[in-house]
């Protein structure tokens, strides 16, 4: 664990996952220093295509919008066309331009996911630190509701709670944000528990410093390298759960353009108009690959264990 | 051992009911109500009413949670409104078929990946060994859905037309045309997969670094007995928790696959619901997989804690 990395130096992987730069971490003031941990996961090669794969995505989704040749919900030709003249991939079942769609279709993807992974780690880390370091009474409370929680698998808790409000991008993000946050909790709490142990945290303790800031400077800082691992983690697995939920048809709802969404609408037409899936499903690959090779860079760096992705 | 096990066995048991609890709940008890759910837009004053009559929408919540799980214990789990018969009747056979699906990807799944991993273990920091570790992070990041497509895009589409891209056939005789169950046999194998082979490299390893097969090996064995004598087979304690949780994946897993494939099994059958607000079936097979995960979920935590040899000689 790098003791001397307080977590405002650590850039968020949200926009990490564009460009993780191996300048930001390794404060200066520390005497006895290691290596940050961002610098480290830089060291693996795989980190690097990580970043390049999830990088190169993210700037899709972002510049994309920017760049398309027409409206996303614009006719430009015959339905599920592979050639229409100025379209670079031809139209979907309602005739748009596939490669706009495919350009708009990341945004709202990227941005659920990311959010809904930071409000799980942050939520989860919370629930994680309370319960380790008060423990008791209060542990026990907050793991037991905990392990209720991790008793239904994400994707069938999303279902069942959207099959009756219906989907909802409020309900998809909270859904999968507290889900995430359960599994974050039981992480966070293991880190605290090692944390706890240490002089530091007595020391704080004997001069009377209050339990919440104990909690928030001297345990927090110290856990901020599991939490890296699990937010790049959690925002692997958001990307696969909405694009899965889309795909299903419970995610964003037509006419957005989203790329589980295109794959669900276009999958009947797959051998004529095979390129409106085979893009988004490409694009959400390669953001998944890489997303997870820059978490297993930043869990070798942290830990020297490999924890990529599990189901 | 034995208290340690009656403990998670309670648990368990406890899980399973709030378990329930949050299925009844988040159907019956939302704001949203059932009955307008189920009815949309055809709903009129009067069909509405007989609906939460018949689903027992106007009594206290308690009592109406005490019958419905006073019926899953009599396996009447109440009527499908879109197949128009009882749920069980209508479940039966899609359990069965994604019971079959589940079981053939175990089947095919665990050696393999148990065989790449020990290979691997033994192939320590060679090209082989980080290729299989390249390719297990990549296929276990993918979602599995987007894995079935590309397994589509290339063996059912284009020039490879090898397999059929989606299932034809009725719930009851799954079994029948093998060819067709190749892509999602596929898809779940290589969804489950990764997990295992990561865990069986790590174990193998630290298997191969033990004193004991040291002194196999200076005993003067054959190679081929050391492995398969002394290192497999403890080699696999361990990762028999890891296989036991990726079963339990696939009872959640299959949703997304089984509607790719239109295979019809229970996942299939959830999602039909969903677009039919069939509220009975969705209870149903909800539950069911919420079952399943948490009962191979406590199976899994009891092999663990046999397989520990710390636990099992402290006899706690």
């Amino acid at each position: 664990m790098s003791t001397a990395t307080p977590p405002s130096t650590a850039p968020s992987p949200a926009a990490g996952s564009a460009k993780v730069s191996p300048k930001g971490t390794a404060p200066a003031s520390s005497p006895a220093k290691r290596p940050g941990l961002i610098r480290t996961a830089w060291g693996h090669g795989r980190t690097k295509i990580g970043v390049v794969l999830a990088g190169l995505v993210v700037l899709i989704a972002l510049v994309g919008p920017l760049v398309s040749p027409f409206s996303p919900t614009e006719f430009i030709g015959t339905p599920n066309s592979t050639d229409v003249d100025g379209s670079l991939f031809g139209t979907d079942q309602f005739g748009r331009d596939v490669f706009t769609r495919f350009l708009h279709g990341g945004y709202t993807l990227i941005s659920i996911a990311v959010t809904s992974a930071l409000a799980g780690v942050l939520l989860g880390a919370v629930l994680g630190i309370v319960a380790g370091y008060l423990r008791g009474k209060t542990d026990e409370v907050i793991m037991r509701a905990n392990d209720m929680m991790l008793a239904f698998p994400q994707l069938v808790l999303a279902l069942l709670v959207m099959s009756i409000i219906g989907p909802k991008v409020w309900l998809i993000m909270v859904l999968i944000a507290v889900s995430h946050a359960s599994r974050v909790a039981r992480v966070a709490r293991e880190a605290t528990r090692k944390v706890v142990e240490q002089d530091f945290v007595k020391a704080a303790e004997a001069i009377g410093v209050p339990r919440a800031r104990i909690m928030a400077a001297e345990i927090l800082p110290n856990i901020t390298s599991p939490l890296l691992v699990e937010l790049g983690l959690r925002i692997t697995y958001s990307v696969g759960l909405i694009a899965t939920l889309s795909f299903l048809g419970m995610g964003l709802q037509p006419p957005t353009a989203d790329w589980g969404l295109m794959i669900n609408e276009n999958r009947v037409a797959i051998t004529v108009q095979p390129w409106a899936v085979a893009l988004p499903v490409a694009a959400v690959a390669i953001l998944t690959i890489g997303a997870n090779l820059i978490t297993d860079g930043l869990s070798r760096a942290s830990i020297g264990i490999d924890r990529g992705v599990e189901k | 051992m034995t208290r340690l096990i009656l403990h998670r066995l309670f648990y368990g048991l406890l899980t399973l009911f709030v378990v329930s609890l949050v299925v009844f709940l988040a159907t019956q008890a939302l704001p949203g109500d059932a009955a307008q759910a189920m009815l949309g837009r055809e709903a009129t004053p009067e069909r509405l009413a007989a609906l939460r009559e018949q689903l027992h929408l106007n009594e206290p919540l308690a009592v109406q949670y005490g019958s419905w799980i006073a019926g899953i214990f009599t396996f009447d789990l109440g009527t499908s409104y879109a197949a128009n018969m009882p749920v069980v009747e209508h479940l039966a056979p899609r359990v069965t078929a994604s019971l079959s699906l589940m079981a053939i990807a175990a089947l095919v799944a665990t050696p393999i990946a148990l065989l790449l991993g020990a290979y691997s273990a033994m192939r320590r920091d060679r090209a082989m060994d980080h290729g299989t570790s390249m390719v297990t992070l990549i296929l276990a990041a993918i979602p599995e859905f987007a894995v079935g497509i590309l397994l589509i895009l290339a063996f059912a589409t284009g020039a490879l037309q090898l397999f059929p891209a989606v299932y034809a056939g009725r719930a009851d005789n799954v079994l029948n045309d093998p060819s067709q169950l190749v892509l999602p046999v596929a898809t779940l194998v290589i969804a489950v997969s990764p997990p295992i082979i990561r865990m069986m490299r790590a174990s193998m390893i630290e298997v191969l670094e033990s004193e004991y097969v040291q002194q196999a090996r200076l005993k003067g064995l054959p190679e081929r007995t050391v492995i398969l004598r002394h290192a497999g087979p403890n080699a696999i304690g361990p990762v028999a928790q890891v296989i036991a949780l990726q079963l339990g994946w696939l009872a959640g897993g299959v949703v997304a696959i089984e509607y790719l494939f239109r295979f019809p099994g229970i996942g299939l059958a959830l999602m039909d619901a969903i677009d039919t607000r069939d509220i009975p079936v969705i209870q149903a097979v909800a539950l069911l997989i919420a079952v399943v995960y948490i009962v191979v979920n406590l199976l899994a935590d009891v092999v663990g804690l046999a397989a520990n040899p710390k636990v099992r000689v402290s006899s706690r």
